[in-house]
């Protein structure tokens, strides 16, 4: 059966003031899947993840030309840009938890969303945990400062923190790059439970990562996306010789 | 050249070895066989050890490499079709050895009958064997093929044999123990042929990512 889009993106081109950072990409990012985007530094990934929630418009002299559809609605038209992030929430590479408690690390978004009962913002904080697989590592602390969880922790705190405004989508910008192997592999974990009720889409630059969790793969160039496809496919089988030269290490 | 592409290269050439010693041995049992030489035929059962050898040494390779190098794409299909392909190679070594046993206990007895298409049966899983190690070095899909439709001449090499044994056991005038161990040297080369268009399908697979329509 054909896979429902999450985000459709129709001839996509995007410059940072006269370097084109992105050239014409279409391409279809199914809901519940987890979507892997890889390729070299500078080959327009991270700018196209950052492009689904538009953080790029916080760049002087970003344009973007194309479209971008969520629920075959363009984020460019009219839409409260706010309420997109809330839609569409990111995690980044290195865990950015605020200096305050672990508690209102989590119940900060719904706060500014107008969430003032305090019965409601407790169950939001803890299903959020929950979901995140943090909860029993800090049930017992949540008044602490989230500064002083580990790394790991830090990291899952933030993707609660992400959850906490329910959104449709959770892009991951390269989540596991500053984490030693067991965190990455509890937060991979989360990531394919967490693809029953969310779209994810992920950047990374580990190779197995990609191959372990994601269900497509989208290798990306010189801003260009080169080839993208079913990701057991694309390590197994790839078609484009730029694909398999960058996978199997013989890039450049 | 990276450490990686040297130790394929390795590999490449051990898997070329290893073809070169199963296709030494399958040569050499046929011309024992041809020329009832039992001194030929023990030394290519001595020299199966040589073969286990080779395929303990790549299969160690193989996951070192697979541990190592978390290979992807046709480095997964090389080394991945390696290990797959050097079971068949032993195998073949194993059925080689087998053959030259039967000819050790046959001595130098007359035969029953003139070994036509036993010879061409030997002839036939040679060509086989040579080809499917070429096809794996040349990455010759066309080859490999080849290789795995050549299998039907040999099947009907041994349908024959076999039915010309059935016909001597009936008529009951030979030696009907020697017909048996015939029968058993030609189902030997039968399952080299198996073996050597496993081989090939193998290859098939190292190219192009999958195996062939029937498997």
């Amino acid at each position: 059966m054909e896979k429902v889009s999450k985000f459709s993106l129709k001839d996509v081109n995007l410059w940072y003031s006269d370097f084109q950072a992105l050239k014409n990409i279409n391409m279809e990012i199914p809901a519940n899947f987890i979507t892997a985007f890889i390729g070299p530094s500078g080959c327009g990934k991270s700018t196209l993840i950052k492009s689904l929630n538009r953080m790029n418009d916080l760049i002087e002299g970003c344009r973007i030309t194309g479209d971008i559809l969520l629920d075959n609605e363009s984020i460019h038209g009219n839409i409260d840009v706010n309420m997109l992030r809330k839609r569409v929430g990111m995690v980044f590479q290195k865990p950015n938890p605020f200096p305050m408690s672990v508690f209102d690390n989590v119940a900060y978004g719904p706060r500014t969303h107008g969430i003032k009962s305090k019965f409601r913002l407790n169950e939001i904080v803890e299903k959020s945990l929950c979901d995140a697989a943090i909860w029993d590592e800090v049930k017992d602390r949540l008044k602490k400062s989230a500064l002083s969880l580990s790394g790991g922790q830090q990291q899952r705190l933030c993707i609660a923190r992400a959850l906490s405004v329910q959104p449709d989508v959770l892009l991951m910008d390269e989540p596991t790059s500053a984490l030693d192997p067991i965190s990455t592999a509890k937060i991979e974990e989360l990531v394919i439970k967490l693809k029953d009720s969310y779209t994810i889409v992920i950047v990374t630059h580990n190779m197995q990562q990609a191959t372990r969790i994601s269900d497509r793969t989208g290798f990306f160039l010189l801003g260009e996306l080169v080839e993208y496809g079913k990701t057991e496919r694309i390590f197994s089988v790839p078609k484009d010789k730029r694909c398999e030269d960058y996978i199997t290490g013989r890039f450049g | 050249m990276r450490r990686f592409d040297i130790q394929l290269a390795e590999l490449n050439d051990m898997l070329i070895e290893m073809g070169a010693m199963i296709e030494k041995a399958i040569t050499q049992a046929s011309q024992a066989l041809k020329e009832q030489d039992v001194e030929l035929a023990k030394k290519v059962m001595e020299e199966e050890k040589y073969i286990d050898r080779q395929e303990k040494d790549i299969e160690a390779l193989c996951l070192k490499l697979l541990l190592q190098q978390q290979p992807v794409a046709k480095d997964l299909r090389t080394i991945s079709a390696a290990l797959k392909m050097i079971t068949d190679m032993e195998r073949i070594g194993d059925q080689a050895a087998d053959i030259s046993e039967i000819i050790v206990m046959m001595g130098g007895a007359p035969y029953i009958k003139k070994l036509e298409h036993i010879s061409q049966m030997g002839e036939a899983t040679i060509k086989m064997v040579t080809e499917s190690i070429d096809a794996y070095v040349k990455k010759d899909l066309q080859l490999a093929k080849a290789v795995i439709k050549y299998d039907d001449v040999v099947d009907d090499l041994f349908d024959r044999v076999k039915f010309e044994l059935i016909e001597l056991i009936r008529a009951a005038d030979s030696n009907c123990e020697q017909a048996i161990d015939l029968l058993m040297i030609a189902k030997y080369f039968e399952r080299i042929g198996d073996h050597a268009r496993n081989i090939a399908k193998w290859v098939v697979f190292s190219i192009r990512g999958r195996k062939t329509k029937k498997g």
